[in-house]
């Protein structure tokens, strides 16, 4: 055990450990403070808005910026003494880019696979993103989908251990991000572990074992998305019309309250509806600073 | 584990994907291969028969040396001052600091870019010369030489300038309104536009601070007869003097290369 301890790979670690994260730009403390695990074989998803404070969070654990307090593990390495060996074990896909507008998606494909000491091979990675009747086309001709497919393939094209996915779907339309989502279950079908981050709640709900909120620089909820913010367990709304009034009420125990009203009325109770809050109302709530706070 | 790709393994294909990328690129292609042929062609067919003095070296010939000259500044600090805040701006560089590449595969890669480019273009402008404007080719060995060991220096001065310059434009867009002026404003102080012995002597000392007038003077001793020595402010080409200068410009485009350099925009990280 002591021996396999000192293996990167021992699957009790967690890929990600973040203990007290601290970032200040100015006075302006970007991320405040933020604790975070990650197991291994994990989908992450981290929402929040605008600002606040989820990129500088993703950069610091992609190594890209220092911090200036906490403790950060990402791979059994801190990020900040970041070296080559760590960089052959993730995969990063950055916000929208511009770049090899000019090359192949099989030319980019194989020339970033050479960096790697055990790259997949490009056909199968071309497979894997749908881009195999791409794979001649220069970047700069690639829809706004499949460049951004072409992003993944470059992330997953060295085998990573660990995939950052920062905003993957923003400007997709639905069928390209439906098609997205299957690319990235797949990827964590195989044991990948994924950090993305997102303005989309139902690309949270839909990928993601464990659903982060940054707002204003704190992790304000981390949970399961059938139960960020309390969900699972929180009231719940049951409408229906009564003596030709629309009533509804909120309860913690809804069936009872609907079993009740079914004895009352002898059967049918009419315009019966029984509401969850949605990941939305949750979200929302949690990254409502109430008046006069909103962000610059 | 299998071991990690060797660095100039990796920098050897970037030269290839460096070279794929500038020369499909339309702009890139013309500002930097092709600009300085378009001028040879235009300069030589106006004034190219014109006799400079007494000496009977025709204006095409005396062209000749400045274009090479410039041929260097363009494909090495004019494509680099340009095309790394376009890099920079368009997410390459980020993408490559986020994979194993080395740091030093990627000046390999430019480095080997410019060295390609430069020779295609040398040989391409010579070509010009001689089929077009009866341009004569170096006659002895000490002109080839010469060519060789002014095109390396001049190349290492200009590749580390360009370099470090790539960290003043604010952003890709801008880059080539803050670079291609400069150049221009050497060109015509240095000698490759018109005679340098013609020039008012406050611009020889202004053009005389920077390496492109002793890049151009290097380049006349290889292109133009021992005669045209005649021509030369000292009457001589002072091709140890040209040395040393660019020498001294290796090394101070060394640190500031060094100094400057910069893999992200402002304010990014």
């Amino acid at each position: 055990m002591i021996a396999s301890a000192r293996l990167p790979t021992v699957s009790g670690q967690p890929a990600i450990q973040v203990r007290g994260l601290v970032k200040a730009y100015g006075s302006l403390r970007a991320v405040d403070g933020i604790d975070l695990e990650v197991q291994r074989g994990q989908c992450v998803a981290l929402l929040g808005p605008n600002g606040a404070g989820k990129t500088t969070t993703t950069e610091i654990l992609e190594g890209y910026r220092q911090r200036d307090a906490g403790d950060v593990t990402v791979l059994g390495v801190d990020p900040g003494r970041a070296d080559r060996r760590w960089r052959t074990r993730i995969g990063i896909v950055l916000q929208q880019v511009g770049d090899l507008a000019e090359l192949t998606v099989r030319e980019s494909l194989a020339h970033f696979a050479g960096y790697y000491p055990d790259p997949r091979p490009v056909d199968e990675v071309l497979d894997r993103v749908g881009l195999t009747a791409k794979a001649d086309a220069r970047g700069r001709t690639l829809s706004g989908g499949q460049r951004r497919r072409l992003d993944v393939g470059l992330g997953i094209i060295g085998r990573p251990e660990l995939l950052f996915l920062d905003e993957p779907t923003t400007g997709f339309d639905p069928e390209a991000r439906r098609e997205f989502w299957s690319l990235i279950a797949s990827l964590r079908a195989e044991g990948a572990t994924i950090l993305l981050t997102t303005h989309y709640l139902e690309e949270a709900e839909a990928l993601a074992d464990m659903v982060g909120v940054i707002n204003r620089g704190r992790l304000v909820a981390f949970d399961p998305p059938h139960a960020l913010g309390g969900r699972h367990t929180g009231t719940t709304r049951v409408a229906w019309t009564e003596d030709g009034a629309p009533r509804s009420v909120e309860t913690e125990t809804p069936t009872a309250l609907v079993a009740e009203l079914a004895a009352r009325m002898g059967g049918e109770v009419p315009n019966l509806t029984v509401t969850r809050p949605t990941l939305e109302d949750m979200y929302l709530d949690l990254v409502d600073d109430g008046p006069g706070q909103a962000q610059p | 584990m299998s071991r990690e790709p060797g660095t100039l393994s990796i920098g050897w294909s970037r030269i290839g994907i460096e070279l794929k990328q500038l020369l499909r690129d339309r702009e890139a292609f013309v500002f930097t291969l092709a600009l300085p042929m378009i001028l040879m062609l235009v300069f030589g067919s106006v004034f190219g028969d014109q006799e400079l003095g007494p000496t009977g070296i025709t204006f095409a010939q005396y062209f000749v040396a400045g274009m090479i000259a410039s041929g260097i500044v363009y494909t090495s600090f004019q494509n680099l001052a340009i095309g790394i805040p376009q890099e920079r701006d368009e997410g390459t560089l980020k993408r490559l600091e986020g994979t194993p590449m080395p740091k030093a595969a990627y000046f390999l890669g430019k480095v080997g870019q410019v060295c390609v480019v430069y020779v295609l273009q040398l040989a391409l402008l010579i070509a010009i010369g001689v089929l077009l404007f009866e341009v004569e080719v170096p006659s002895t060995a000490e002109q080839w030489a010469a060519l060789a060991w002014l095109s390396i220096l001049g190349l290492t001065t200009w590749t580390l300038l360009g370099l470090a310059f790539s960290s003043v434009p604010k952003s890709g867009k801008g880059a080539s309104a803050v670079v291609t002026p400069i150049i221009l404003v050497l060109q015509f102080t240095s000698g490759v536009f018109f005679a340098y012995d013609q020039l008012p002597s406050w611009m020889q000392q202004l053009a005389a601070l920077f390496p492109l007038k002793w890049l151009t003077q290097g380049m006349r001793y290889v292109f133009l007869p021992d005669s045209a020595a005649a021509l030369e402010v000292t009457g001589s080409f002072e091709m140890a003097r040209v040395a040393m200068v660019l020498l001294v410009w290796t090394l101070l485009s060394a640190l500031l290369a060094w100094g400057f350099f910069r893999w992200r925009r402002r304010g990014d990280g």
